[in-house]
């Protein structure tokens, strides 16, 4: 184990945290993802954009497994992980949300939370009660603090509403120690206060957590990462700094314009 | 006696707002009425009470909640538990003493005993291993087909499981001079082991394994993307309720003196899932509730219809049609019953029951 974690520690440094090589994702005849290439560094901070059914999902689906890829490669750190169930990527400090809450609603806020926090760790098979001054009790209080969901702590989740079950998604995957974050559309029917209150916990991320979001809020998006893919039809259509992709006419044409030309 | 069992008070009992377990108690007067009664029922329940009605009970019991351990949290419907139950019986007889001494290897009781936990656990949790990554109806044709293969091979083979006959005068040892196989003795011996059992499945449901096995019932995709083997964890989960249908299954050889084929038939593997549902899977106590109707109408069915001027031979009918009229009126069998009857008429003000289960 402890190899283990200076091979990884200095991977850092060098390796990007994603490496993505000619992904294809097929539904049946459908192809959701062809051949895409792509890298992000550590720590780098992107955001992903595209019409519906672009297969921006798809494309968290095939990093984290959920859905594997029908062929090409996906490096996590150097670490070819193509054939990794979801769980052995999740180890390895990759986390998403979901763009539909996946939340146990039958359980407490604090007993989410304390779950993800389990599933990193190696207590996840104890049998034992948590005591009093737990360590993953203790984490698990400290990320519903920094998503400030204190004071919904001990309430079933299906009581929250939808803001409050958004922020939840973010909080069960900063649980344990992230290193990369795919966040599925977080912003999807927040207010206002919500949306800037969600901005506010995107930024102040440790710095060396990267992470993509899918966003089509480009006021959202535009505040919270440095660069931006353009997906369309299953395929990378544009890369760029975000000013670059705001005013690219051909980005403009096909989805900022769409809607009026279409 | 239904309240208490799963209620989730949050992982940290101390700083919930929920009552904990201790202050939780006095709220429930009739758990403890009920723990009074059974502990001083031998001093005026006749011996066939003690042992044909409560400790059959709570052998049944026990091998239904290991079933309700795995269905009602891990939601996976498994009917190889009374053959779990029926390995253990099997390997404390053939490990141990009976009257087929050609087969039974006379080794000291407490040996035969743990042997038969282990042999009848890996049993369970291989079974497991085979059906967790089907589900819902395609879980129950694996496990029933691999409880129907154990019946087929325990009937046909002779060497070691003595084919049709099976084993009898499997005998309860005697233990700090105390005759286990006497009504007492062995009435307060089941009980302890059934109170243990539950205790355990109680406290488990709120553990992180229980958790998490609540969570893969709910989410299997996200408990993955939270870092869970979801397949393991379902395999220990069958490990966990293989030891419990396994001690139950030891109870079960004692109680009766003797194994055979038909001891975990088809038919009672049936009637395994009938009592967990009947009972209720969503809390540990509902399969003690569905085992003691089951015993009951087991029991008394004949004389009742005998009463009645109707042929006694066709008692299975009146069990059957017992167990259709409970889940016909409650899909949670009587816990459904008793919590709906519960919320109109005791708390009509409390807020809906935090289930740790559905
Ligand atoms: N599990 C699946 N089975 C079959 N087809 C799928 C599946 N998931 C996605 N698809 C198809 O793949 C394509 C891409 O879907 P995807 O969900 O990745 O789009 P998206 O960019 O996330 O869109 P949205 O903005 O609506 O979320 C769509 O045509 C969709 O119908
Ligand atoms: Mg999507």
């Amino acid at each position: 184990m402890p190899a283990n974690v200076a091979e990884r520690l200095s991977a850092v440094g060098t390796a990007n945290a994603l490496e993505l090589r000619g992904v294809t994702r097929l539904f049946g005849a459908l192809a959701a993802l062809v051949d895409i290439t792509l890298t992000v560094r550590p720590g780098e901070r992107r955001a992903v954009l595209g019409s519906n059914g672009a297969g921006k999902t798809t494309l968290f689906n095939c990093i984290t497994g959920d859905f594997p890829a029908s062929s090409g490669t996906i490096r996590f750190f150097s670490e070819d992980v193509t054939h990794f169930p979801p769980h052995e990527r999740i180890r390895r400090g990759l986390r998403r949300t979901y763009q539909i809450s996946a939340l146990f609603t039958g359980l407490t806020v604090l007993d989410n939370v304390y779950l993800a926090c389990c599933g990193i760790s190696r207590g996840r098979f104890s049998l034992l009660r948590p005591r009093r001054n737990d360590a993953l009790v203790a984490s698990a209080e400290n990320l519903i603090q920094a998503v400030h969901l204190a004071g919904v702590r001990d309430q079933l989740v299906s009581e929250l509403s939808h803001g409050q079950q958004r922020q939840l998604e973010i909080a069960l995957a900063l649980a344990g120690a992230p290193r990369f974050i795919l966040f599925d559309e977080p912003a999807a029917g927040l207010s206002p206060t919500e949306r800037s209150e969600l901005v506010e916990i995107l930024t102040s991320l440790p710095a060396h957590i990267g992470y993509i979001v899918i966003e089509h809020d480009m006021d959202v998006a535009l505040r919270v990462v440095e660069s931006v893919t353009m997906m369309h039809n299953g395929r990378i259509f544009k890369e760029g700094r975000p000013e670059e992709i705001e005013s690219d006419p051909e980005v403009q044409e096909l989805y900022l314009g769409g809607g009026h030309h279409g | 006696m239904a309240v208490e069992a799963s209620r989730t008070s949050g992982i940290l009992p101390a700083s919930a707002p929920a009552p904990t377990a201790a202050s939780s108690l006095p709220r429930y007067p009739a758990l403890w009425l009920l723990a009074l009664f059974l502990l001083i029922l031998p001093a005026f329940g006749s011996d066939f009470v003690l042992i044909q009605l409560f400790g059959w009970t709570f052998i049944l019991g026990m091998i239904a909640l290991s079933l309700m351990f795995l269905g009602g949290y891990g939601g996976m419907v498994s009917l190889v538990q009374m053959t779990v139950a029926g390995c253990a019986g099997y390997m404390v007889a053939i490990f141990g003493t009976s009257a087929v001494a050609e087969i039974s290897l006379g080794w000291p009781w407490w040996l035969a005993v743990v042997v038969a936990i282990v042999i009848a656990t890996l049993f369970g949790t291989l079974s497991g291993a085979l059906s967790v990554r089907t589900e819902g109806i395609y879980t129950i044709m694996i496990t029933l087909a691999i409880a129907s293969a154990f019946f087929y091979f325990t009937l046909q083979n002779y060497s070691i499981f003595n084919g049709f006959s099976g084993f009898n005068a499997v005998r309860v040892p005697q233990v700090f001079g105390i005759d286990w196989r006497a009504a007492v003795p062995f009435y307060y011996l089941t009980l302890f082991w059934a109170v243990i059992a539950y205790l355990a499945v109680v406290y488990v449901s709120r553990s992180p394994f229980g958790l998490a096995l609540q969570g893969t019932r709910d989410n299997a995709r996200r408990m993955e993307a939270l870092g869970f083997n979801v397949t393991a964890h379902r395999i220990a989960a069958y490990a966990f309720a293989s030891v419990i249908a396994a001690v139950a299954g030891v109870l079960l050889v004692w109680h009766g003196g003797q194994i055979s084929p038909g001891t975990a038939g088809v038919g009672p593997v049936v009637d395994i899932l009938i009592i967990a549902v009947a009972g209720g899977m969503s809390r540990p106590i509902g399969p003690f509730i569905g085992a003691l109707i089951y015993v009951l109408l087991r029991t008394f069915a004949l004389d009742v219809m005998e009463a009645v001027g109707l042929d006694g031979k066709r008692f299975q009918l009146l069990v059957g049609v017992g167990f259709l009229l409970i889940v016909l009126f409650s899909p949670d069998g009587v816990l459904g019953l008793w919590q709906r009857w519960h919320r109109r008429f005791l708390a009509p003000a409390a807020p809906p029951a935090r289930g740790g289960v559905r």
